[in-house]
């Protein structure tokens, strides 16, 4: 199933498919080791449309709601 | 001997600089804290060298202008070695970048700092193949605790003299036949000499888009730019994926593989500080604890700022009934000695009981970690006044002092967001302030007061943000931020860091105290106070505050506190109260709190914003105060 990452629920284990938006953005993630094809794992989601946490590649990330947004992964369970 | 460190941000390239060089950069559990490269001669194991800490980078392709900072060092500057600081525990991610220091085909050594935490994670090195790998050597350590630094410079000293330059990975053959053909053209063209990299190097960043390179060859080369894309084209279509992605892919695989070569699994150390995030980060929860670490925080400086406070001042001031019986109280001579003690009061009773715990609090919150986790926190809040969550660094860092809380502004990657925060840290009380807070609200008023002024002072920061927002309309580009993992602080970093901050107050802002006071005191002996008072007497008057308060009010734009200490000396009492109402010592706090900051802020303002902008701010400011202090007088 893929859903863009804002809407997966924390817990969830996904698989980044694509990274919407400019090359500004897609910089930036894939510094931090976000690309396409990565597992990681939704920790947490701030309430009133605040960030995202995922863990990937042992280390936290938080992401904005509107850079979430972005990221499209497939859940895998 | 030049060395330089260079390394991903928080992985702990300014603790090395200051196990060597003696606390210098201010080391912090938050990525991208070194904002500007600090440079230091260093006589270490009996050899003189000169060791330059630069800016965090993730990648050497530019976007933050810490980050372009780092790039141009490296590109310009002569270096003899490279060290590059890898954070074990992220030691795939690190690898991206140090095959990119490898493509500038430098003298390298490998320093994998924070190997206790890599193997608390369970990620086990093999040291020996990672040095065969990459060609160059590579040193473990654990910078915070100083093991391992010694081997690290020894072996950098070694490489300083015999020079070793390591391997240059290539990527897929496809994508290195594209890379050959540019490098072919940028051969002829000299480009590359003009930036002073390898032909390699230019070729993969023009592939990948780099906008200052792309932005300095267009400016001469348009045509070549138009080849450029050409072959950026032929790469999307061999892997209908963008040629940004195709190349930060290709590394990313290459450093997996070296990193699965390398790394043996174990299994992990449970820790408590692995599941602290699931009440620091929980959405409920989170907020909860962020109020009771407030809280905390609030209380402790109080306490102990209360508790020294009345009896150094008691101290400080049995002298003054001396002096006057000493010295005719008419006389020049007792102007400037009674100008001195209250300067040196003001320093040691009133700022210093204050600041010091104050900064003990900031920087243990600073190396807990706990700063990102506010930003995540406060993040949905502050896009509602058109920042992101990393703003929120920068704001806080601004309790401490507006200086490097503006410089620190530059961790936000649009100019936008930047030039508002920069505003906002302006008007967020720095410690300085916050000793008139503490000395003048809390002392007279009570520290449910001074509670409120802090409360007011967020919201009228808030405010402010929602109105700049709203006349520069952008939509900020969201906030990605690492999360780093939690760290015990050490006592002896704690201490260093509030001496380093302290230094500052002890060799800039005390002597001008102590001078501020002998000047007023010598403008009252000739009675030319009385004008300048005058000149300010409208903003007094429109306030309803004493006319004797105007002169402080010009010496706190040299320095925020010295309008409190100068409070003191211009309305001649000992206990403000005795003169100045609880609305008055409001009013003035609320105006001091916001008005035009301090000449050290300005010139920062100046650097990072520009003269216009700053310009802006300084008149932004002033009517704020204005306005809120006339409210106060009404309201309080």
């Amino acid at each position: 199933m893929v859903a863009n990452l804002a809407d997966v629920t924390p817990g969830s284990k996904v698989r980044v498919v694509e990274i919407r938006g400019g090359l500004g953005i897609r910089q930036r993630l894939s510094c931090l080791g976000i690309h396409p094809g990565d597992l990681m794992i939704v920790q947490a989601s701030g309430i009133m449309r605040g960030p995202v946490l995922v863990s990937i590649h042992d280390n936290k990330v938080a992401l904005g709601r509107g850079v979430a947004s972005k990221i499209l992964v497939e859940v895998i369970n | 001997m030049r060395i330089a460190l260079v390394g991903q941000p928080n992985c702990g390239k300014s603790t090395i600089f200051n196990y060597v060089a003696g606390y210098k950069a201010i080391t912090s559990n938050f990525p991208g804290k070194t904002v500007t490269y600090s440079l230091s001669k260093v006589n270490f194991q009996g050899i003189t060298s000169e060791i330059v800490d630069l800016p965090g980078t993730y990648s050497l392709t530019s976007f933050d202008l810490a980050e372009l900072e780092t790039r141009r060092y490296l590109l310009r500057e002569k270096i003899d070695v490279v060290i590059n600081v890898i954070d074990a525990s992220l030691l795939s991610r690190g690898l991206e970048l140090t095959l990119q220091i490898l493509e500038l085909n430098l003298p390298t050594v490998i320093c994998l700092n924070m190997i206790d935490e890599a193997e608390a994670k369970g990620i086990i090195i093999d040291v020996d193949r990672l040095s065969q790998l990459l060609k160059v050597p590579v040193v473990t350590a654990v910078a915070h605790k100083g093991r391992g630094i010694n081997q690290l410079f020894e072996t950098a000293f070694q490489m300083g003299q015999n020079p070793i330059r390591g391997k240059i990975f290539t990527f897929s053959k496809d994508v290195e036949l594209v890379i050959e053909e540019l490098r072919k053209h940028l051969e002829e063209k000299k480009y590359a000499q003009k930036f002073q990299v390898t032909e390699r190097f230019l070729a993969t960043k023009l592939l990948e888009n780099d906008q200052h390179f792309i932005d300095e060859i267009k400016k001469i080369d348009t045509k070549f730019i138009k080849k450029v894309k050409d072959y950026q084209q032929q790469l999307e279509e061999y892997r209908a994926r963008t040629s940004d992605v195709v190349i930060s892919s290709e590394r990313h695989h290459l450093a997996m593989d070296i990193y699965e070569s390398v790394v043996t699994l174990a299994k992990p150390r449970v820790e408590i500080r692995n599941y602290l995030d699931n009440i620091f980060m929980h959405p409920v929860l989170g907020y909860i604890s962020l109020a009771i670490v407030l809280y905390l925080f609030f209380h402790f400086v109080f306490y102990i700022g209360e508790l020294v406070e009345e009896p150094l001042l008691a101290f400080f001031y049995q002298f003054l009934p001396y002096l006057e019986e000493k010295l005719n109280n008419n006389s020049l001579i007792f102007y400037i000695a009674s100008g001195m003690v209250q300067g040196l009061a003001g320093g040691i009773a009133i700022v210093l009981p204050y600041l010091v715990p104050f900064l003990l609090g900031l920087a243990f919150l600073e190396d807990t970690g706990y700063l990102p986790r506010i930003a995540f926190l406060m993040d949905t809040f502050l896009h509602r006044i058109g920042l992101h969550g990393k703003a929120i660094i920068p704001l806080i860092l601004g309790y401490g002092c507006t200086v490097p809380a503006v410089m620190a502004t530059r961790i936000l990657e649009s100019e936008r967001d930047r030039f508002i925060s920069s505003i906002l840290t302006t008007m967020i009380p720095c410690a300085a302030r916050i000793t008139i807070i503490f000395g003048l609200v809390a002392f007279y008023l009570g520290p449910e007061a001074a509670l409120l002024v802090y409360v007011l002072n967020i919201i009228v920061v808030a405010f402010s943000g929602k109105i700049l927002s709203r006349l520069l309309p952008e939509v900020t580009p969201g906030m990605i931020m690492e999360i780093p993992a939690y760290h015990i602080p050490s006592l002896k970093v704690l201490l260093a860091k509030v001496w380093l901050r302290m230094k500052e107050f002890i060799m800039v802002a005390w002597p001008l105290l102590i001078a501020g006071s002998i000047f007023l005191s010598l403008l009252k002996y000739w009675h030319l106070e009385t004008f300048i008072n005058k000149l300010i007497s409208p903003i007094t008057l429109l306030l309803g505050l004493p006319i004797a308060v105007g002169v402080t009010l010009i010496f706190g734009i040299l320095r925020k506190e010295l309008s409190m200490i100068m409070l003191v000396q211009a309305l001649e009492v000992t206990d403000i109260s005795t003169v100045m109402s609880a609305t008055q010592i409001m009013t003035f706090t609320i105006f001091v709190l916001f008005y035009v900051p301090c000449v050290a802020t300005i010139a920062v303002l100046i650097k990072e914003i520009g003269a216009k902008k700053t310009v802006f701010t300084i008149l932004f400011t002033f009517f704020i105060a204005i306005c809120l202090a006339t409210a106060t007088r009404l309201v309080y």
